[in-house]
C-alpha cells in the first residue's frame, strides 16, 4: 500500500490542478476586468469577446499572451521595469527558470488592451514588440537596450516609433515581394511593421490616442448638433451659428474620421434584436454616422464611458459603464453574443490544451519509468494521468466545436489538436490490450508533441477563423476532414511504434520479454501493432482520400485534380498499400515492417505539413518557413532512427529472433540461437 | 518460360514495385507542378505512359531547391521543347501493369473464401476507381460560362481550344456558321471549305501571344496584318500559358485566295472583342477567333450573383449564382441556385460556382463539366470502403479473440 502510495499523490496532484483551470476568474483589483473582457465584438468575421481580441493580438505582436512588468535589471537586481528604467537601466532580463521565489507582476490581455486603448502613453512603455534580426535592431537603433527573454528580445513602442516612418518605408518595399522570396530580414521588417501597425489600431479603436475625457465631450454631441442644425434652419445663414459649437463638433467629427480609419474591432452591435454579423459597426464608423442622425448609438456612449473611466481611475464608474453595456445589449436582444463572449471567456481561461500538456509530459515520464524499473506504480500513475489528460483534452475540443459549431478540424491548428486525440485515443486501445506500458508511452508522447506543434500553429492569431466559402461545409469538415485526419494518426502512431521497436531492440534486451500472459514477446507485439494500425491507416486514408476527392467532384466539378494536398493524401495511401504488400508477399519482416512505418512519419508529416510549403494549389494556407525548418529536422531523425534497422544483429540487445519461452523468468539478455529475422518465432 | 512469366506478372514483388513508382510518381508530380503548372504534369507525369527526362528532372529540381540546393529551374517553355528521352514510367503505364497484376494474381493464386471477401471487394474498387477515372480523363468536357446579370446564353466556351469562325449573317432566320478548329490552323496549310467563297492561308501562328496598340507614327515594331484591325495592333508570341489560373491567348495572321478572295493580311485573336467584317463574293462575312463553343438545347441566364465577405476582412464568405434555367424542348423555365459545393446538374451536364471578375462585380464565372463516369468514384469508394472495413475488423475480432483466449 505504502508502495503505491506516490503514484496515487501525483494522480491526485494533477487532477487538482485540472480542476483548478476550470474555476472562473476573479479580478484582482477594483477593476471589473473580467467582465468587460467577456463583452462579444466581432473581428475577422465571427463574433468573439474582447479578451481573444486582446489576445490573438498579443501573439501577433508579442508571441506571448501576457506582458510582463518586472524582472532583473543587468546587474541582477529585481524590480518593475519602469522603477528600473528610471535609474538608467537599459537592458533587463525576464526571470529566470530558477528564480522560484519570484513572481512578476503581469499584465493579462484584458488589461494590456484596455492600458492600450486608455493610457496609450503607458501602453508605450511595455516591452511588447518581439525583434530578433540584428540588422533590424541596428536599423531601429536598438542596440543594447530591451527586454531578454532566454535570447528572444523585446522592445517598447516608445523604442521604436522614432525609426517608424523608415520602417514602413522598408515594409512597403518588401510587401512588393512574393512571401516565400523574401529574406530573413525583409520578413521581420514586414512582421515588425505589421505589428505595429496593429498596435497603433488598437490604440485609436474606441478614442483617438491623445483624447482627453471623451465620454463627456462625447455625451454633449448629439445636443449641440441639434442646437447648430436648428439656428441654421432658424435664420438660414451659417454665420448665426454659435462659433464655439462648430468649432466643437468639427474637432470632434476629426477625431470620428480618425477612429473610422483606425479602429480594429467592430464594437457596436447592429441595431436592437439583429443577429446579422455584417451589421456590426466599429466605433468611428458608428461616429461619424451620428453628424447625420444627431444621434449617439448607446453603445458608443458606454465603450466611450469605460475607456474615460479607466483612464481616470474611477473603478466605480468603469464598473458601471461595464455592466450598464451589459444590461443594454441584454435588454436589446443580444444574449446569444453575450454567452459567445462569455463561453469564449471561460475557454481561453481555461486553456485545456495547455494544461494536458503538462499533464502528458508528466505521464510520459512516469511510462517511461516504468520502462526502465518495472514498477507498477509508475504505470498505474502514467495510465491515470493520460486518462486525465485525455479528459482535458477532448474536452478543450468538444468546446471548440461547440463554440465554433463546426467538426474538429477547421484548419492547420485544430489538425494538430485532432491528430494528437486520435494517436492518444488509440495508444490508449492498445494500452488496454496488451498492459505492458507501451500504450502509454507513445499516446503520451504523441499527445505531448501534437500540442505543442498546435501551441506554435496559435501563434500566428485567431485559431477560430471563419472558413473560406469552399470550405464552408459541415458535412464534408466532419466526413473527409475528420477521417482523413484520423488516417494521419494512425500513420504516426505505426511510425513511433516503430521508434519505440527499433530504439529497444538496439538499447535493451526489452524485446524479447513477454507480454500478454507469456504467449508472445514484446517485439512481436508491437509488430502486430503496428500491422494492425496500418490497416486501419490504409482504410481511414483511402476513405478519407476518396471523400475529399467527392467533396472536390461536388465543389469543382473534378474528382481528382492532381492537387498537391490530394496528391500528399494519395501517397499515404500508395505508402500503406507498399507496406501491406510488401508484409503479405513476405519482402519484409519485422524490423523492415518497422522501417517502412517509420518512413511512414516522413510521408505523412509531408502530407499533412509539407504541401502547404510548396505555395501551390488549393490547399495552400501560406508559406511556413520556421515550420518548414523543424520538418526537415524531423524528417532527418526519421532517416536517422530508420538507419537503426541497419545496426548488425550482434550489436542488438534484444537479437532477432526472440525465442519465446514459458518459464516465468524474464530474460534479461539476448537468448542464443537467433536466425535471420523470420516472420515466425521458432520453437525453442 | 511462359509459367516463369505468369508468374512474375502475378507476383506482388511487381505490386509493390509499381505503387513505389506511383509514389515517385505522384511526389515528383507534384513537385513539377510549380515550374512547370498543374496542365503539363497532367500530361507528361500522370497521363503518360513513359515521363520524359526533362519533366521529371524539373520535379526534381524543385525538391532539390526545397532542400535549399542552388539549382538552375527548368521552365515549362523549356520542358516543351526539349526532345522526349523517356526515363520513368508515367502513369497509364503504372496503372495498366497494376490491373495486369492483379488479374494475373486473382486468376493465379487467388481463391475465393469468405476470410479474403473483403480483400476482394477492395480490389473490385479499385479496378472501378481506375478505369472510372481513365474514362474521365479520356471522356470528360470542361468548359466555362460567362454571364454578367441579364445575360442569357445557350452555350458554354472550352477556353482551352479555339476555333477561327466565318459567319454569313445574310439570311434573317439564322446565321450560316463555318468553324475552323484551332488543330486545322495550327497546322499553318491552306484551308478550303466548300461553304466558303474563298480559300485561307495561315501566314502566322501563335499559340500564346500578346497584342498591343501599334501606331504606325512611332515607327516602334511592325503592325500584324496590314488589313482590319491587325493594322492598328502588333503582335508577339509568347511561351504557352503554364499557370493554373492563366489562359493561351491564340492569335492567327491569314489571308485569303480565290478569284473573290479580299486583298491583304488579316490579324485573328481571340483577345479581340468584336469580329471583323470581310467583303468577298459579294457577301459581307463576320469572321472572328474564339474559344470553342459548345452549345446547348436550353439557356441559363444570370439573375443574380453574389461575392460576400467576412465583416472586415478579405475572405469570401459565399459565392453564389442565382440562374434562370429555360429548356424550351421540355417547357422548363425554373430558377436555380448555384453556390459553392452545391452545383447544379442538368442534362449530363454539371455547372459549378467557378470564378468571379475581379472588375465586374456582376460577372460569375460557371464551370461546365460535362463526365460520363461521374459517379464512378462514388460507388468504387463503398465497395472500397466495405471491403478494408471487412478486412480490418476480422482482423480486429480475430485478434481481441485470440487475446481473450
Amino acid at each position: 500500500m505504502k508502495k503505491n502510495l506516490y503514484w496515487i499523490l501525483i494522480v491526485a496532484l494533477f487532477t487538482a490542478y485540472a480542476a483548478s483551470t476550470l474555476r472562473t476568474r476573479t479580478d484582482k483589483g477594483p477593476y471589473h476586468v473580467q467582465s468587460f473582457a467577456g463583452l462579444p465584438v466581432v473581428l475577422n468575421g465571427r463574433i468573439q469577446p474582447l479578451d481573444s481580441v486582446a489576445r490573438n493580438s498579443l501573439l501577433i505582436i508579442r508571441g506571448s499572451a501576457r506582458v510582463p512588468l518586472e524582472g532583473n535589471s543587468v546587474d541582477g537586481r529585481w524590480g518593475s521595469f519602469e522603477e528600473l528604467g528610471d535609474e538608467g537601466q537599459k537592458i533587463f532580463f525576464e526571470r529566470k527558470w530558477y528564480q522560484f521565489s519570484r513572481h512578476p507582476k503581469k499584465l493579462s490581455p484584458p488589461e494590456w488592451l484596455l492600458e492600450v486603448m486608455s493610457r496609450p502613453d503607458d501602453a508605450d512603455q511595455r516591452y511588447i514588440f518581439l525583434i530578433n534580426h540584428p540588422e533590424l535592431k541596428t536599423e531601429l537603433g536598438l542596440e543594447a537596450q530591451g527586454l531578454d527573454r532566454s535570447g528572444l528580445t523585446y522592445f517598447r513602442y516608445a523604442d521604436i516609433s522614432p525609426r517608424r516612418q523608415r520602417l514602413m518605408q522598408d515594409a512597403n518595399v518588401v510587401s512588393q515581394k512574393k512571401a516565400e522570396q523574401r529574406t530573413p530580414f525583409e520578413k521581420e521588417v514586414h512582421k515588425v511593421a505589421q505589428a505595429m501597425i496593429l498596435y497603433e489600431r488598437l490604440k485609436n479603436s474606441i478614442q483617438t490616442e491623445h483624447s482627453r475625457s471623451f465620454a463627456e465631450r462625447l455625451a454633449r454631441f448629439p445636443e449641440t448638433v441639434k442646437a447648430l442644425r436648428s439656428s441654421f434652419q432658424e435664420s438660414g445663414s451659417t454665420e448665426a451659428m454659435d462659433e464655439q459649437g462648430v468649432q466643437y463638433v468639427t474637432e470632434m467629427y476629426r477625431e470620428f474620421e480618425f477612429l473610422s480609419a483606425m479602429a480594429y474591432p467592430f464594437v457596436i452591435p447592429p441595431p436592437a434584436g439583429s443577429h446579422d454579423r455584417d451589421a456590426w459597426r466599429t466605433m468611428g464608423a458608428s461616429l461619424t454616422n451620428s453628424l447625420q442622425s444627431a444621434q449617439l448609438h448607446p453603445a458608443t456612449l458606454a465603450y466611450a464611458r469605460m475607456l474615460t473611466a479607466y483612464q481616470e481611475e474611477k473603478a466605480a464608474d468603469f464598473n458601471q459603464a461595464v455592466s450598464g453595456h451589459r444590461t443594454w445589449m441584454m435588454e436589446n436582444g443580444f444574449e446569444s453574443e453575450l454567452k459567445k463572449g462569455s463561453s469564449e471567456l471561460f475557454f481561453n481561461n481555461y486553456a485545456p490544451f495547455r494544461t494536458s500538456i503538462v499533464i502528458y509530459i508528466v505521464a510520459f515520464l512516469m511510462a517511461g519509468f516504468f520502462l526502465f524499473s518495472d514498477a507498477p506504480g509508475a504505470l498505474h500513475g502514467a495510465r491515470w494521468l493520460i486518462g486525465l489528460a485525455l479528459l482535458v483534452h477532448t474536452s478543450g475540443l468538444i468546446f471548440r466545436m461547440v463554440l465554433e459549431g463546426r467538426p474538429p478540424v477547421t484548419n492547420l491548428y485544430s489538425s494538430a489538436i485532432f491528430i494528437g486525440w486520435g494517436t492518444v485515443v488509440l495508444g490508449v486501445i492498445i494500452e488496454r490490450f496488451w498492459k505492458n506500458g507501451i500504450g502509454s508511452l507513445v499516446a503520451s508522447l504523441i499527445g505531448v508533441i501534437t500540442l505543442i506543434i498546435a501551441h506554435n500553429l496559435s501563434l500566428d492569431g485567431d485559431t477560430m477563423e471563419m472558413l473560406q466559402a469552399v470550405l464552408d461545409t459541415n458535412f464534408w469538415l466532419a466526413t473527409h476532414v475528420v477521417v482523413i485526419t484520423l488516417g494521419y494518426s494512425a500513420m504516426f502512431l505505426a511510425g513511433l511504434l516503430g521508434v519505440l521497436y527499433l530504439v529497444l531492440g538496439v538499447l535493451t534486451p526489452k524485446l524479447n520479454g513477454l507480454v500478454g500472459s507469456g504467449k508472445t514477446t514484446l517485439g512481436k507485439a508491437i509488430a502486430k501493432n503496428v500491422y494492425g494500425i496500418i490497416c486501419f491507416a490504409t482504410l481511414f486514408s483511402f476513405v478519407g482520400t476518396v471523400l475529399g476527392g467527392i467533396w472536390a467532384d461536388q465543389s469543382w466539378g473534378r474528382f481528382w485534380g492532381w492537387d498537391p494536398k490530394e496528391n500528399g493524401a494519395l501517397m499515404i495511401v500508395l505508402w500503406c498499400a507498399i507496406i501491406l504488400h510488401a508484409r503479405w508477399g513476405g519482402l519484409i519482416r519485422e524490423k523492415g515492417l518497422m522501417v517502412l512505418a517509420i518512413a511512414g512519419n516522413i510521408i505523412t508529416a509531408f502530407s499533412w505539413f509539407g504541401v502547404n510549403m510548396l505555395g501551390i494549389g488549393l490547399h495552400s494556407y501560406g508559406f511556413m518557413d520556421e515550420a518548414f525548418k523543424w520538418l526537415m529536422i524531423f524528417n532527418v531523425s526519421q532517416v536517422l532512427l530508420m538507419c537503426l534497422a541497419i545496426v548488425p544483429d550482434r550489436f542488438w540487445r534484444s537479437g532477432t529472433a526472440p525465442v519465446p519461452t514459458t518459464t516465468s523468468t524474464r530474460p534479461d539478455r539476448p537468448l542464443p540461437g537467433k536466425s535471420k529475422g523470420s516472420p515466425k518465432p521458432q520453437p525453442a | 518460360m511462359a509459367a516463369q512469366l505468369l508468374k512474375f506478372i502475378s507476383s506482388l514483388r511487381l505490386t509493390v514495385v509499381c505503387l513505389a513508382c506511383a509514389l515517385v510518381l505522384v511526389f515528383l508530380g507534384t513537385m513539377a507542378q510549380e515550374p512547370l503548372g498543374l496542365y503539363i504534369v497532367q500530361k507528361n507525369y500522370f497521363q503518360s505512359t513513359f515521363v520524359d527526362w526533362f519533366s521529371l528532372k524539373a520535379g526534381i529540381q524543385k525538391a532539390l531547391h526545397l532542400l535549399k540546393v542552388d539549382v538552375i529551374p527548368i521552365s515549362a517553355d523549356e520542358v516543351l521543347r526539349a526532345p522526349w528521352i523517356p526515363v520513368f514510367p508515367g502513369g497509364y503505364l503504372i496503372g495498366w501493369v497494376l490491373l495486369i497484376n492483379l488479374l494475373a494474381a486473382h486468376y493465379v493464386r487467388f481463391k475465393f473464401t469468405w476470410q479474403k471477401a473483403g480483400i476482394f471487394m477492395t480490389h473490385v474498387g479499385l479496378i472501378l476507381l481506375l478505369l472510372g477515372q481513365f474514362f474521365t480523363e479520356q471522356l470528360q468536357e470542361e468548359s466555362n460560362l460567362r454571364l454578367e446579370e441579364g445575360e442569357e446564353r445557350n452555350y458554354s466556351e472550352d477556353q482551352r481550344d479555339a476555333e477561327l469562325v466565318f459567319i454569313d449573317p445574310s439570311n434573317p432566320d439564322f446565321d450560316r456558321v463555318v468553324a475552323i478548329p484551332n488543330a486545322v490552323l495550327a497546322k499553318g496549310r491552306e484551308i478550303t471549305h466548300e461553304a466558303l467563297p474563298f480559300g485561307i492561308r495561315v501566314e502566322r501562328y501563335a499559340q500564346n501571344s500578346r497584342l498591343k496598340n501599334y501606331n504606325p507614327e512611332s515607327q516602334d515594331g511592325a503592325p500584324a496584318a496590314t488589313r482590319g484591325i491587325g493594322a492598328r495592333a502588333s503582335l508577339s508570341e509568347i511561351a504557352p500559358a503554364t499557370a493554373m489560373n492563366e489562359l493561351d491567348v491564340p492569335s492567327a495572321v491569314i489571308s485569303f485566295t480565290g478569284a473573290n478572295a479580299p486583298e491583304g493580311t488579316w490579324l485573328m485573336s481571340v483577345n479581340l472583342d468584336s469580329p471583323q467584317e470581310i467583303l468577298a463574293g459579294g457577301k459581307t462575312w463576320k469572321a472572328e477567333y474564339r474559344f470553342t463553343r459548345h452549345y446547348t438545347p436550353y439557356s441559363i441566364g444570370l439573375i443574380d450573383f453574389r461575392h460576400d465577405l467576412y465583416l472586415g476582412t478579405e475572405k469570401p464568405r459565399n459565392f453564389s449564382s442565382q440562374i434562370r434555367l429555360t429548356n424550351a424542348e421540355t417547357g422548363e423555365d425554373r430558377e436555380v441556385l448555384i453556390r459553392m459545393n452545391e452545383p447544379l446538374r442538368y442534362a449530363g451536364a454539371t455547372y459549378f460556382q467557378a470564378s468571379f471578375d475581379e472588375k465586374n462585380p456582376n460577372v460569375t464565372i460557371l464551370q461546365v463539366v460535362r463526365n460520363p463516369a461521374w459517379l464512378t468514384p462514388y460507388v468504387a469508394v463503398i465497395i472500397v470502403g466495405a471491403g478494408l472495413l471487412v478486412q480490418f475488423l476480422m482482423h480486429l475480432f480475430k485478434f481481441a479473440s485470440r487475446r481473450k483466449a
